[in-house]
């Protein structure tokens, strides 16, 4: 049986050697094959003896099983380095940038606008919209601003014909609505609007959204409650809000909203003059007379409107510091958001 | 409205400092804009008199003057300026004083002379002036004194931005009576006595046009003395209010105004002729005015004649003929009322806007004038003597206003502004904002409006007094409650978030034009439309309406290749402004530009440039949102504005709904616009309205896919081709792809080569390889029969 043990120990060091897989199953076949030498090995048993058979099989088999699962092992080993090889000659330099098309982006007015539309939609209010080029009795006499009223000074309007206007606020929009639905009312209008006015801080064109509620019993706490809950909610914080009574001839009692500066947090500042609030919002209960417009009983109903600058809030969230910026349609800054 | 602090206080002066006052009002809705100190920072100015003036041994220009300043003490003092000379008395910086500006004064010596401190101009105490020389104090001032305390100096500045509605509120007295509500303190007003009268002289005054003049109150003033200046008193106060002294006549028209609210003016009574009418202007009526202007006349404009000629504009300006000159010996004042409505507008129609017409606009006091005329000629007496007339009042009793009376529920207040206010509370209010209570009960008040508030009229312009006198913001806060019914909102209408979404997600950029463009860029693009133009554009590149958002897009495209972006996409969405039949229609679109590469500059990305398909495959996009998209089509067309080859119009069920194309390169280059752009615009209303999508079941038996390569005329369509294949091939055919265009070599000229992909499938069996081969048989059959087409080999 020496030779047994001598054929197992040069088998077993020809599986060592072998360094690929071609050479591994080379040694299998010269060894393991039809026709391998320990295949031989097993064919020459018959000239044994009965008594000698069984033990010099069982001898062959334990060896065969031996260096197949060698061969097996090896086998694995090689694979494993063969794939290795393989990804490593795939690796990708995974930081260069993607291929193809990059997403663009929304106007920040347009963005704005949405996230404010959402708040109030979310309440139950509806989204409405109207034409911007507006007659004088939706833009004005609606609205309780009769030709020569001084009010109509604070609106540098644009004039299309003697009695078309570009609409100067979004009320109008309200006007058309008081004057086809009935109360409950919950709107807000959103849209361009538009002042014969241009410097540093005035574009002929901006945006505005305005708001207006019309039920039983609406009162101002209702009004303070929902501009105070609104601008908390959109700067998310918990701003200081402050109203100060005003004067627009749509609404009384009005008032302007002011929430503290959101640069200096009211401690003064060049962005809110040292005075530690930035005037934002417009608002106040409905006017009789624009109600009396509208065919709406002030005696049944009452509501309150507001109007805010799309412009103005987005330079605060944002921090843009030049209303000019939104117009000028540069990629550089559109890119931005 | 601009004010000092300590002329306030000698109306009122509640306890409290500069800062809260100003906080205050601000919250009381009179917001201040500014406060500004009145004189700027200096110290150790006093009152110095000029003892004695020598020339200066060595320099012409300089003088050497003995000046007593502080504690009468004497001191030498080179002085450059001109009008130095013995007597005078001038702000005198002494030794250790600090100048505006930081400027320290220390014993000096200019051209060996000592000198000890500086005689000032009006300029180098930061009060104003020409810089023409040292100031000079009146006579009287007392030598020695402290220039701050002499002038209170020690005073703010505040300016107040009015609302329209509180008219009331351009006087000292109108803001006097404000703060005294807010502090509960009275309110007290200099003595305001009757001038008896010392001559009989008076002018008739006829009250032609009563409802825009309804009280006119004159009075003639002899023998004034015009040389004197005003008296420093008053020019301090007018110039902390902004206005500039003119003469003493003027100034005290001036004054009172400020003071009571009650514009004035002051005639030279030699040009008066027979006397005062008030009358409208006859149209096209002329008259020189003060300002030097020459105004023609509406028919609309009230005007104070005399029994010849227009004076002056009532209540906006005065005359240049019958102005109080420096030769004027006697005047006549007035002190009217004007209806604001009879005022309003008229400035501007003129391009006027005068302290005067600002006051009458919103409404003067109408029980004021008898009270201003005695004010001013008592100053005018005192400053530049004179006798005065009796007062002539011209008055029109039934044109007067009407103190409105206005009631004021408690259930009302109450609802309004959720909060229930203690009866005596609002009592005190009302009454300290001068509105009389006529009566009181459980309801509520019935008060009478005072006759200085034009914006009282209904119960909640009173509910607005009492809020604001309590304070906005002690208010309660409430959050709304409401029922909450789910409402239809319909599925078939896509919203344009999701159509920009689909932009956004295909490298567009959202662009916001203005609405008012260029209307030399929109004739290049529509040259048969004749945009809607503004009355009153704010430039002539911004005057005319968009017709398309091209107007607006383009050259924004331009602005951004000039800054060096060679790759632009970007859309917008808004109305256009299209001329039409009696008005304009204003039709919210969606439009988009793209120029430059196809895909964004980047190592793995082709450098292809856009072309028209590309364009073509966003706009699908957005018409596949409403699943109707067989209801649209691309018809090739002409567009002023676009490549003649390469342009489409977008119809939707044969209706034209928009355009694609390139711009046109003429266009382009007259635009200036350096490289090719595409470009689209939709109707959004063609867009949003669609269709539920409609289920059409999944099929289990497979489907079998058969190519053709057909050779057609260059001019058939692709779109044509498609329909007669669809046509013929009959039901089981469930796609058609294009899969290749070719044209060139191989090909003959004139004709092209088109491969299509048909796929078939049944739903219910699989299909057999005979109905397939007789599908595609009909289909090789018809297109050959029809386009002429052949297979290619």
């Amino acid at each position: 049986m020496e030779t047994l043990e001598l054929l197992a120990r040069e088998a077993q060091q020809a599986i060592e050697q072998a360094q690929d897989l071609a050479a591994l199953d080379q040694v299998r076949v010269e060894y393991l094959g039809k026709r391998g030498r320990l295949t031989d090995m097993l064919k020459g048993l018959g000239k044994l003896s009965a008594e000698e058979r069984p033990a010099a099989g069982a001898k062959i088999n334990e060896v065969k099983e031996q260096l197949q699962s060698q061969i097996n092992r090896c086998r694995d080993d090689l694979e494993n380095a063969d794939l290795e090889a393989r990804l490593a000659s795939e690796a990708l330099d995974v930081t260069l940038p993607g291929r193809g098309e990059d997403s663009g982006g929304l106007h920040l007015i347009t963005h704005t606008m949405e996230r404010i539309e959402s708040f109030f939609s979310r309440v139950g209010y509806s989204v409405e919209e109207g034409p911007e080029i507006e007659d004088d009795y939706h833009n004005f006499e609606a609205l309780n601003i009769p030709s020569h009223h001084p009010a109509r000074a604070m609106h540098d309007t644009f004039y299309v014909t003697e009695n078309t206007v570009l609409r100067t606020h979004t009320s109008p929009v309200q006007i058309r609505t008081m004057k086809t639905q009935e109360p409950p009312i919950r709107i807000i209008c959103p849209g361009r609007v538009y002042r014969c006015d241009s410097d540093l801080t005035h574009t002929p064109m901006f945006h505005q959204v305005e708001g207006l509620v019309v039920d039983r019993d609406v009162s101002m706490a209702d009004l303070r409650g929902t501009i105070d809950q609104f601008l908390k909610a959109f700067f998310e914080a918990d701003l200081p809000v402050r109203f100060r009574p005003s004067y627009f001839p749509f609404t009384e009692p009005s008032a302007e909203v002011d929430i503290q500066c959101t640069n200096c947090r009211g401690a003064g500042c060049r962005i809110c003059k040292n005075t530690g609030w930035l005037e934002v919002m417009g608002c106040g209960m409905v006017h009789p007379n624009v109600f009396g417009h509208c065919g709406i009983d002030a005696e049944k109903y009452s509501g309150f409107a507001f109007g805010m600058g799309v412009e103005r809030l987005a330079m605060l969230r944002y921090g843009v510091n030049d209303l000019r910026l939104f117009f000028d349609n540069e990629i550089q800054f559109l890119k931005q958001f | 409205m601009k004010f000092s602090e300590s002329w306030l206080r000698e109306w009122v002066s509640p306890n409290i400092d500069t800062a809260e006052l100003v906080a205050q009002l601000t919250m009381a809705g009179l917001e201040v804009d500014a406060v500004d100190a009145v004189a700027p920072v200096f110290d150790g100015v006093v009152i110095g008199e000029i003892s004695a003036v020598a020339p200066h041994p060595n320099a012409d220009k300089l003088r050497v003057c003995q000046v007593i300043g502080a504690a009468g003490e004497t001191v030498q003092v080179v002085c450059g300026a001109p009008n130095a000379r013995q007597g005078l008395k001038v702000p005198f910086a002494t030794v250790g004083a600090t100048l505006p500006g930081d400027m320290r004064i220390r014993k000096a010596k200019l051209r060996d002379v000592e000198s000890f401190g500086m005689l000032c101009g009006q300029d180098e105490i930061g009060l104003g002036g020409d810089g023409s020389g040292l100031w000079e104090l009146p006579s009287d001032a007392s030598t020695g004194a402290d220039l701050r305390d002499y002038l209170s100096l020690n005073d703010q500045l505040i300016e107040v931005d009015l609302t329209p509605n509180r008219g009331d509120c351009l006087s000292i007295r109108g803001l006097a009576r404000e703060v005294g509500v807010l502090n509960t303190v009275a309110v007290t007003g200099p003595s305001l006595d009757p001038v008896s009268a010392t001559v009989d002289d008076h002018l008739p005054v006829v009250l032609d046009a009563p409802a825009a003049c309804p009280h006119y109150a004159g009075r003639v003033i002899r023998d004034v003395n015009l040389a004197a200046p005003s008296p420093l008193w008053l020019q301090e106060k007018l110039r902390r209010s902004g206005i500039r002294s003119i003469d003493p006549v003027v100034d005290v028209t001036n004054y009172v105004m400020l003071e009571l609210g009650q514009p004035m003016h002051a005639f030279d009574l030699a040009t008066l002729d027979g006397g005062i009418r008030v009358r409208m202007a006859e149209q096209g009526e002329s008259l020189e005015l003060l300002d030097g202007s020459k105004a023609t006349l509406n028919e609309d404009t009230l005007v104070i004649a005399d029994h010849q000629k227009p004076l002056a504009i009532a209540g906006i300006m005065g005359g240049k003929l019958s102005a109080v000159t420096a030769d004027t010996r006697d005047i006549f004042l007035e002190s009217a009322y004007f209806d604001p409505l009879a005022i309003a507008g008229r400035p501007r129609n003129y391009g006027l806007h005068t302290d005067s017409s600002h006051r009458f606009e919103r409404g003067v006091d109408w029980q004021l004038q008898s009270l201003a005329i005695e004010r001013a000629t008592a100053l005018l007496l005192d400053i530049v003597g004179g006798q005065a007339g009796p007062v002539t009042v011209a008055e029109s009793a039934a044109h007067l206003p009407r103190s409105a009376e206005v009631r004021l529920t408690r259930r009302k207040l109450q609802q309004q502004l959720s909060l229930s206010l203690d009866a005596g509370l609002v009592s005190g209010m009302l009454q300290r904002l001068g509105l009389e209570i006529l009566a009181e009960d459980e309801d509520g008040w019935r008060c009478r409006v005072p006759s200085w508030r034009f914006d009282i009229a209904i119960e909640v312009d009173l509910i607005e007094e009492v809020a604001r006198i309590y304070g906005y913001n002690r208010l309660p806060t409430a959050t709304i409650s409401a029922s909450l019914p789910i409402e239809v909102c319909r599925e078939t209408r896509t919203g344009l978030s999701l159509l920009r979404q689909q932009l956004v997600a295909r490298g567009y950029r959202e662009a916001i034009t203005y609405c008012f463009v260029d209307p030399d860029v929109q004739k290049l693009l529509l040259p048969e439309i004749e945009g809607v133009a503004l009355a009153n554009p704010i430039a002539s590149d911004m005057s005319v309406m968009r017709a398309t958002l091209w107007s607006g897009l383009l050259p924004a495209i331009r602005r951004n290749l000039n800054r060096q972006q060679s790759r632009v996409r970007i859309f917008e969405s808004g109305l256009s402004f299209m001329p039409e039949e009696g008005g304009v229609k204003q039709e919210p679109m969606i439009a988009g530009a793209v120029t430059g590469t196809r895909l964004p500059e980047r190592w793995s990305n082709p450098r292809d440039l856009v072309d028209f398909f590309d364009i073509k495959s966003d706009v699908e996009a957005l018409l596949k949102q409403n699943h109707v998209f067989d209801q649209y089509h691309f018809v090739p067309a002409a567009h002023p504005a676009l490549h003649p080859g390469q342009c489409a119009a977008i119809e939707r069920n044969g209706k034209p709904v928009g355009y694609i194309g390139l711009l046109h390169p003429r266009v382009q280059k007259l635009l200036d616009i350096s490289q090719p752009v595409y470009v689209f615009e939709l109707a959004l209303g063609a867009v949003v309205e669609g269709e539920l999508p409609a289920f059409r079941g999944v099929s289990r038996f497979p489907e079998v896919r058969r190519d053709l390569a057909v050779i057609v005329d260059r001019d058939l369509s692709a779109s044509t081709l498609c329909e007669t294949i669809r046509e013929a091939a009959g039901h089981y055919l469930v796609d058609l792809k294009i899969f290749d265009v070719y044209q060139g070599k191989g090909v003959e000229i004139n004709r092209k080569s088109i491969a299509v992909g048909l796929t078939f499938r049944e739903s219910s069996r699989t299909l057999t390889e005979e109905e397939i081969t007789a599908a595609v048989d009909r289909v090789v059959s018809t297109i050959k029969e029809q386009h002429s087409a052949s297979l290619r080999g």
